[in-house]
């Protein structure tokens, strides 16, 4: 049977990291009484370990729940997550695209910060109803009254009716549920005409094959039909449709305009189903697609190799599976002289790269050396030809080269204005180009700077966060290539260049790069049987140089017959430790070592 | 190759457990103490390492522990279990550890009439500061009173154990005190850097995590200090023969060589262990040892034999030879061990001289670092 399509709610919940984005989507998913207490998990949405450990959520997921209006009236509501991470804009875009309203929850505390800002406007631009909820009103230092007050000013949406509420108690979250359905509207679409339903997120099972997450805005979609994805031309017969109950699939025999829910239909790779694509009928195919597709590009690149090299198999075999399920990870076979077969990847950012590594490393059980992540720098030569590098080795020779380009984005950083100063020259310090300043209200800025990307993947936000004292929020679009002076600064270990180490900096900044680089490596190479120098280079000019210095005492006192087989273990074990480093020229170097140039900026 | 064998007891009896210590010992009563030795006894009885029976003991040594703490008939009575049982020709070299405080005429008399010609005394320090921070039960007086008592009684080959690197010991005053050990004429000196060993109290005060921990002297003066002490012990007329081992010519401890070189050995007592040639087992860290299965046990392949010959071998100042690993193994010792022998000469860690594989002196001090590359 058919939902009556006035009594559906699509809203997804838009909050900065720590607001209490997750702890309202539980409340209103216990409140609506589909889960019993025991069946909650601390937090139903995010169901990934990782998620729960870093307190993100990483991939966009959906639940329906049916709330019950005091009249008695049943409404089915779709939670649809998003992202929070600016490395996952694109995902959050379309999440936001598949709803019809967004709950705005701001921290009674602390106000709106840069992410939310982002959010909210790329809401408003996808034409939502946005209404904000103040949130953790429970706590002492809580001003729902300045916060509303910041909103109105701030986003220009009215505030001063939102509910105060804590998600935490459960306070006025019922105020919620009605505001939900009260204030979202509910979804348009017309059932009979031609299929065309949004892809917001996608998942690969390995019995159903791709599970295809959307929001029929068109049309309806039933299992038997064959489909086709508008953008990517796959085309597959429907096995199964069906909606989220909270943590689990529930099937059902159709899904029609304004509804979300997901399909099967026995597709192996979710390259076919991407985010933001149209699902259509193959027999009676939409005229258009939906609007907002784009294929996600990488953005940062790092070359990941086993630790062990026999495992090369196994590392391709994880990021293929990996792959099914993350289409914006990219890889490609790579060789390394220091670290040998492994593979360049592509990441839209670093905490994406690193949410991949600690799945490699986690659930398939692999030890990896990865080496400095890179953006895509354009090479341009002087025979007109350019390159798109995105592993610092392959760069051209020099004489070759008519000029570089590097990737910049604009940043827009909310910050209290304590800390605008020093703030301003974390920004200088990475080369940032100054654009504004907009007071938001008395005690905070946006600022905004243009910055190049290679100088904000490592660290900026740490570094942020600690000059700021967790205060400053950033958020970042790409804007485009700028020209620039950039150099490979090469490490020559016992006086062998490791093409792992080797990284393209700003020229300007090569000579105190290299210095640190080289501090940071004194550090990490453990003493050997001898002396071992460690240089930093520009071409042939060598510009940094530490020594380590050689081992001095490595011996047993005592061995005699009852302490040979433990001895002779401790030896196994002091091998095995040197089995997990890299031979360099006779150089054994610790596979973190190759992470280095990721802590230049530390203390 | 004629076969030897050699003979270990564990004594695991002490009046006080060191700070430092991490050997299986300690306090009991009496009553544990002798069944302890009826235990012993029938483990000898029982014996059925057939091959080895029959071949004819060079050494015998008594560890623990403290074997000189308990009453000494028991240990008389022990040895003349371990002739019953076994070929011990007349004369070979038969050690007994002692510690100062813990000897007296009649001990001494009765060891040597059981054939015991080797005195193991421990003194670990002959400063009373650093004897009372290892909770050591004597002083250094009770030591010079047991040396000359020893000397006395009959002893003509007498050992003294001294530490290097004790918290709060500076480098002048070990050296003198290695100067008044030195004058007492011991026939042979085991030198050891203090190890701080898991699960003993040192550890928690100079462990990784300990807050006395820079007691300790650093790396650069432990070796400056080990330097030292060859330097000093030479000039005096010992040799050292092993990385921690000084001798007169000819007091080398044969028993302890035999470790080193791959001779056969059974182990009885707790946590004793043996070596058969090819099997090396150990009996259990406990009292009622007899009781419990052994804790290690495992047959070794021709790769591991040769690896263990050398890893052991290495620590001999003579090193390994050529031609004795040929004899033992069939095979060319540089061939098998090709790589680490052309990396560590080129390293300057190990020299090949005169037939033979040895550490340099540099390579005494990483020796770690060169035997793990003999690990197969």
């Amino acid at each position: 049977m058919r939902s009556d399509i006035s009594k559906i709610r699509n809203f997804c919940i838009i909050a900065h990291i720590d607001h209490g984005k997750s702890t309202l989507a539980d409340r209103i998913i216990e409140m609506t009484g589909l889960l019993t207490a025991r069946e909650m998990q601390a937090q139903v949405l995010d169901n990934m370990d990782l998620e729960r450990e870093r307190g993100i959520t990483i991939k966009a997921q959906a639940v329906r729940t049916v709330y019950k209006v005091k009249d008695g009236e049943e409404y089915i509501f779709n939670l649809i997550d998003t992202p929070g991470h600016v490395d996952f804009n694109y995902e959050v875009s379309r999440s936001l695209a598949a709803c019809d309203g967004a709950i705005l929850v701001v921290d009674a505390a602390q106000g709106i910060e840069a992410q939310t800002l982002a959010n909210v406007y790329m809401a408003i631009d996808h034409d939502l109803e946005v209404f904000p909820v103040i949130n953790k009103i429970d706590l002492p230092s809580a001003e729902p009254e300045r916060v509303a007050q910041e909103i109105e000013d701030v986003i220009g949406i009215e505030a001063m009716d939102a509910p105060r509420i804590s998600a935490k108690t459960g306070e006025n979250v019922e105020d919620v549920l009605e505001a939900i359905v009260e204030k979202i509207p509910a979804p348009s679409g017309d059932p009979d005409a031609p299929l065309q339903a949004l892809i917001f997120d996608s998942l690969y099972d390995s019995y159903k094959g791709v599970i295809v997450f959307f929001r029929v805005k068109n049309g309806t979609v039933k299992p038997g039909m064959r489909i086709r994805m508008m953008a990517t031309g796959a085309e597959a017969d429907v096995v199964e449709t069906g909606y989220f109950g909270a943590g689990q699939f529930i099937p059902c025999e159709e899904l029609s305009a304004g509804e979300v829910g997901y399909l099967t239909a026995s597709i192996k790779n979710v390259q076919d189903t991407r985010v933001g694509d149209t699902v259509t009928g193959a027999a009676a195919p939409a005229k258009e697609a939906l609007p907002g597709y784009k294929k996600v590009l990488p953005m940062v690149y790092c070359g990941m190799y086993p630790a062990d090299g026999a495992h090369y198999q196994d590392l391709r075999d994880a990021l293929e599976k990996l792959k099914l399920n993350d289409a914006s990870l990219f890889y490609e076979p790579e060789t390394s002289l220091a670290l040998g077969f492994g593979f360049r990847c592509g990441f839209l950012g670093l905490l994406h790269l690193e949410i991949i590594e600690e799945r490699l490393e986690r659930e398939y059980d692999l030890d990896l050396v990865t080496t400095a992540p890179s953006v895509i720098y354009h090479v341009h030569k002087l025979d007109g030809e350019m390159i798109e590098l995105t592993n610092p080795t392959n760069l051209p020779d020099p004489s070759e080269i008519d000029y570089m380009e590097e990737p910049f984005v604009s940043a827009e950083i909310i910050v209290t204005s304590e800390y605008i100063g020093s703030i301003m020259d974390l920004c200088q310090d990475r080369r940032g180009i100054y654009q504004s300043i907009e007071y938001i209200e008395a005690g905070r800025a946006i600022l905004k700077y243009d910055l190049p990307l290679n100088e904000i993947i490592y660290d900026f936000y740490d570094a942020l966060k600690s000059r700021s004292r967790g205060y400053a929020s950033f958020d970042y679009e790409l804007k485009g290539y700028v020209r620039s002076e950039l150099v490979k600064l090469d490490i020559l270990v016992n006086h062998e260049e490791v093409d792992a180490l080797s990284f393209i900096v700003f020229a300007g900044n090569a000579y105190e790069r290299g210095r640190r680089m080289c501090e940071r490596l004194k550090e990490e190479i453990p003493r050997q049987l001898f002396e071992i120098p460690i240089q930093a280079a520009v071409g042939s000019r060598i510009i940094a140089r530490e020594t380590v210095k050689a081992m001095r005492k490595d011996v047993l006192a005592k061995c005699y017959g009852g302490d040979i087989t433990r001895k002779k273990k401790l030896l196994e074990k002091q091998k095995e430790g040197k089995k997990r480093m890299r031979m360099i020229g006779n150089v054994e170097i610790p596979q973190k070592a190759f992470m280095s140039v990721l802590k230049l900026d530390e203390n | 190759m004629k076969t030897e064998l050699e003979l270990y007891l564990h004594i695991p009896f002490c009046a006080r457990k060191c700070a430092y210590c991490d050997f299986f010992s300690g306090t009991f009563c009496m009553e544990e103490m002798r069944r302890y030795f009826e235990d012993l006894r029938t483990e000898i009885r029982a014996c059925r390492e057939e091959e080895l029976l029959a071949a004819p003991v060079r050494s015998i040594f008594i560890g623990g522990g403290t074997p000189s703490f308990v009453p000494e008939e028991e240990i008389a009575k022990t040895i003349r279990t371990l002739r019953e049982c076994f070929t011990i020709p007349g004369g070979i070299e038969f050690t007994i550890e002692a510690n100062p405080g813990t000897l007296n005429e009649k001990k001494l008399d009765t060891y040597l009439e059981s054939g015991i010609n080797r005195l193991s005394l421990g003194l670990q320090s002959p400063d009373n500061r650093m004897l009372e921070k290892l909770q050591r039960i004597h002083s250094f007086s009770d030591f010079l009173d047991s040396f000359s008592m020893a000397r006395r009684a009959g002893f003509t080959n007498i050992s003294v154990d001294l530490m290097s690197g004790l918290p709060g010991e500076t480098p002048e005053e070990f050296e003198k005190g290695l100067k008044t050990v030195v004058s007492l004429q011991p026939e042979h000196l085991s030198v050891y850097s203090l190890i701080i060993e898991e699960n003993t109290p040192f550890y928690a005060l100079y462990g990784p995590s300990g807050n006395k921990r820079e007691e300790l002297p650093d790396e650069e003066c432990d070796r400056r200090i080990y330097h030292r002490t060859k330097e000093l012990l030479e000039e005096a007329g010992y040799r050292r023969y092993e990385i921690s081992n000084y001798a007169r010519p000819g007091f080398e401890c044969i028993h302890n060589l035999g470790y080193w070189t791959g001779v056969p050995y059974l182990g009885f007592g707790a946590s004793a262990a043996s070596f058969t040639g090819r099997r090396r087992f150990k009996n259990a860290s406990d009292l009622k040892y007899l009781f419990h299965k052994k804790e290690e046990e495992e047959t070794l392949s021709d790769a591991e034999l040769m690896s263990e010959y050398m890893i052991l071998g290495l620590r001999l100042s003579r090193g390994v030879s050529e031609n004795a690993f040929k004899a033992r193994f069939g095979r060319n010792l540089t061939e098998v061990f090709r790589d680490p022998v052309n990396k560590h000469c080129a390293l300057k860690t190990l020299i090949r001289e005169d037939g033979c594989i040895r550490l340099s002196e540099y390579g005494t001090d990483v020796a770690n670092a060169v035997m793990q590359d003999f690990l197969i």
